[in-house]
């Protein structure tokens, strides 16, 4: 028994020792380190795989950390250590610019790649929503203007849709949607609270005379249980708003596109959002998504140039492309190939170009 | 002598009928407790299995291949046109189909991969070059999920016109589920049709393997010397309570400890098995020295003096006597730690752990996921076909603890002595 255990415990350390002694040399990596927004996460990664099936290089390795995660590592510095791109459901801002700068991280490659619906949807067992942004902040907003037309701010006292539109159905209002950490959030309070409120000609003058006024008016979402934080997983979502036919919910264009026979996307002001709607954009909730790509790993970390190339290929992202049976929405197709000329010749991006 | 006061007997009786209800009451209602958690315990199961069996079978459409030589002229066999040949082949099957747009939604009944499948056969094998084969073939996700009927023929999914020509394949028997090999000698993939837990099984081999051979010798090091050889002190009692409050450690703790150090400090490479294997052993440590403590405390102290006493040193009694009569409750301990750690995701999140890794991991550098964070992933796929694939990995995942939750029980009882 003693030489047994013996023996046991000479090949634990033995496989232990050779466990830990190539972690301790950090070599040259030889795949590529993506990190970044959780929205275009489906995207790049069908990307990665069709360049590691076809390229010879080895699949990039991609962790969904969302935007912000994503650029606080990209911008960490430069070396094998450290991210060679991130992907983003909004643009960098100045200030992670900045931070990346004082890491070393000097020459970034900016790439739109296309765009992403967000939707508002409900169960096909209900009838479909029909919208403005304006309906939709009245909904959704923590103080909303005094129904009685006063110019000053009430907590939300909409019960039901019917309240705010009489063409709306009587149900009350149960929105599940994403909780703020997420890009989808940021998308929707963006593009839906903020125009929401604008359409207020008085909150409108706030923007400029108290901007902090203004983005608690028309930023803040209520928490009086009508809008209900159901997490990042979108499939639960989807799953909720069947079981329950009367609340709506709020994800990524690419969910209602994987579930129509399930769910039905609400009409914003008159424009259903259906993929050919979005790409022309007259379907008013939509977003760029992008990726940036540290210039100073091109060349060092073998297989950049050319998984960038597979990403902004016809084949790609192109009307016809895959990633477009994925649910993204191409760009048009001067600013496509104008794109894809630009990161061909990895142009980086200028602050100033931010405004 | 009966001053109206009823006898100490009658009081007992009276209360016999009530106190037998209760304990009546007590006891079933202890029997209820386990009814409802195997009421429970059985649901989880069944809407798992209930989901999660039919990925067991992938839809497949048989075609006829002809691997014509002009494909292959150009002499590289890597990078020849296999989706032509596949294009072809349903060409062929359909000639009714001309229009450009028709033919595309031809295509795309057949999975992506299946170009890749014809790839890796002719690489295997030069001499299908010029030969004709009947070759079944993965659909795409849709037609699966169609044919498993997870997909209603209104869902808008699939056009008029697909919908005919499956009838057609369906008809002539060219469209058949096929047992699922894929799904375990796969990568992972975002299409569902090609995705696969072989990646994150050997992921969590690789893991759970740095993870015993640190947290094994570690901690019955340490239980042997707090046991056996520590003075009793206040260092002793401060360790002592420390290790206790260790194992009630949320486990996202030890990834944020294994971020800043690990990475951090060690600058150790992310997402790799062997920094994930360290954290996870920050976190089975307690749990290891706990259970090999309690172990080693059950063996009497008879059988130390007696070695003590025919003249035996102390490390001697300790390896010849003590630790093999110990070592049943500390492996029982080890596995139960170990099946554990093979659940957890939460600490691996930190050390970039969960990510879309297709290649399957060679080593402990190689960037590797584990199983929960496969299921994970999965989970928060918006293809439809991956919502099986998910209760699929959840099953494998239960089997694996399941057997390792069963290992421990035959080592305690095949070796366990009780005294």
């Amino acid at each position: 028994m003693l030489k047994k255990t013996l023996q046991a415990f000479a090949a634990v350390i033995l496989i232990w020792t050779g466990a830990a002694a190539p972690a301790m040399a950090d070599a040259a990596r030889d795949n590529l380190k993506i990190v970044g927004s959780s929205t275009v996460y489906p995207f790049a990664t069908v990307v990665a795989e069709q360049f590691g099936k076809t390229s010879g290089f080895k699949t990039p390795v991609i962790e969904s950390t969302g935007s912000g995660g994503g650029f606080k590592l990209f911008c960490a510095g430069v070396g094998v250590e450290h991210p060679d791109i991130t992907n983003a459901s909004r643009r960098i801002k100045p200030s992670e610019m900045d931070t990346c700068a004082a890491n070393g991280v000097n020459e970034i490659v900016e790439v739109k790649i296309g765009y992403d619906g967000i939707v508002l949807a409900n169960s096909r067992k209900a009838p479909p929503l029909k919208l403005t942004r304006r309906d939709m902040y009245l909904a959704l907003a923590r103080q909303v203007p005094d129904p009685s037309g006063a110019q000053k701010v009430v907590p939300n006292p909409y019960k039901t849709w019917k309240e705010i539109n009489p063409a709306l159905p009587a149900s009350k209002i149960e929105v599940l949607g994403p909780p703020p950490t997420s890009g989808t959030r940021d998308a929707f309070v963006e593009l839906v609270m903020e125009h929401g409120a604008e359409s207020y000609d008085w909150i409108k003058a706030l923007k400029k005379s108290d901007e902090k006024q203004f983005k608690a008016i028309s930023q803040t979402v209520r928490e009086d249980g009508a809008y209900i934080e159901a997490g990042e997983n979108d499939n639960l979502i989807v799953q909720k708003l069947e079981a329950n036919p009367k609340a709506a919910g709020i994800f990524g264009f690419s969910f209602l596109d994987q579930n129509v026979d399930k769910i039905q996307g609400a009409v914003v002001e008159n424009v259903s959002p259906t993929f050919e709607a979005i790409a022309d954009g007259s379907y008013p909730v939509s977003r760029p998504l992008f990726f940036y790509i540290k210039k100073a790993h091109v060349g060092r970390i073998p297989g950049i140039a050319e998984y960038v190339k597979e990403f902004s290929s016809e084949k790609a992202w192109g009307p016809d492309g895959y990633l477009a049976d994925k649910g993204l929405i191409p760009m048009p197709d001067a600013e496509r190939k104008q794109m894809a000329a630009d990161v061909a010749r990895m142009k980086t991006l200028a602050k100033d170009a931010l405004k | 002598m009966n001053n109206g006061k009823p006898k100490t007997i009658e009081i007992v009786q009276r209360s016999l009928v009530r106190r037998y209800r209760a304990e009546r009451r007590f006891r079933r209602m202890g029997l209820g407790a386990i009814v409802l958690s195997l009421v429970f315990l059985g649901f989880l199961f069944a809407s798992i299995v209930g989901n999660g069996y039919t990925a067991l079978f992938q839809t497949q459409v048989q075609l006829d291949i002809s691997f014509d030589p002009e494909t292959f002229a150009t002499g590289e066999l890597a990078n020849a046109d296999y989706p032509r040949l596949i294009k072809e082949a349903l060409y062929k099957a359909f000639p009714q189909v001309t229009a450009r747009g028709e033919r595309r939604a031809l295509t795309g009944l057949v999975s992506s991969g299946a170009a890749f499948q014809l790839r890796q056969m002719v690489l295997a094998d030069r001499s299908l070059i010029g030969t004709r084969r009947s070759i079944w073939l993965p659909a795409d996700d849709d037609v699966d999920m169609l044919v498993k009927g997870h997909l209603s023929r209104q869902a808008g999914r699939l056009s008029e016109a697909q919908l005919a020509w499956i009838g057609q394949l369906q008809s002539q028997g060219k469209l058949a589920k096929h047992f699922n090999w894929t799904l375990f000698t796969a990568g992972d993939s975002r299409e569902p049709e090609l995705a696969g837990i072989l990646g994150a099984v050997v992921g969590s081999f690789y893991t759970l393997l740095v993870t015993l051979a640190l947290s094994f010798p570690l901690g019955v090091a340490t239980a042997v010397y707090l046991e056996e050889f520590a003075p009793r002190s206040r260092w002793t009692d401060l360790i002592e309570v420390n290790i206790n409050n260790l194992a009630a450690v949320p486990s996202i703790v030890f990834g944020l400890l294994g971020l800043a150090v690990f990475l951090g400090a060690f600058g150790m490479p992310r997402s790799a098995p062997v920094v994930g294997g360290m954290v996870l052993t920050l976190m089975t440590l307690p749990t290891i020295i706990i259970a090999s403590r309690a172990a080693l405390q059950a063996v009497p102290p008879s059988i130390r003096d007696a070695a003590l006493g025919v003249g035996a040193s102390k490390m001697q009694m300790i390896l010849h006597h003590v630790l093999p009569l110990a070592l049943p409750g500390m492996l029982t301990g080890t596995i139960i730690g170990m099946a554990r750690a093979l659940g957890e995701t939460a600490p691996l999140l930190m050390i970039g752990m969960v990510a879309f890794i297709v290649d399957i991991p060679g080593g402990f550098t190689d960037p590797a996921t584990v199983l929960p964070v496969q299921i994970y992933l999965w989970a928060d796929s918006p293809e439809r076909a991956f919502v099986e694939r998910t209760a699929a990995a959840t099953l494998a995942l239960l089997a694996f603890l399941i057997v390792m939750n069963g290992l421990a029980v035959v080592l305690r009882r095949r070796f366990e002595r009780r005294w």
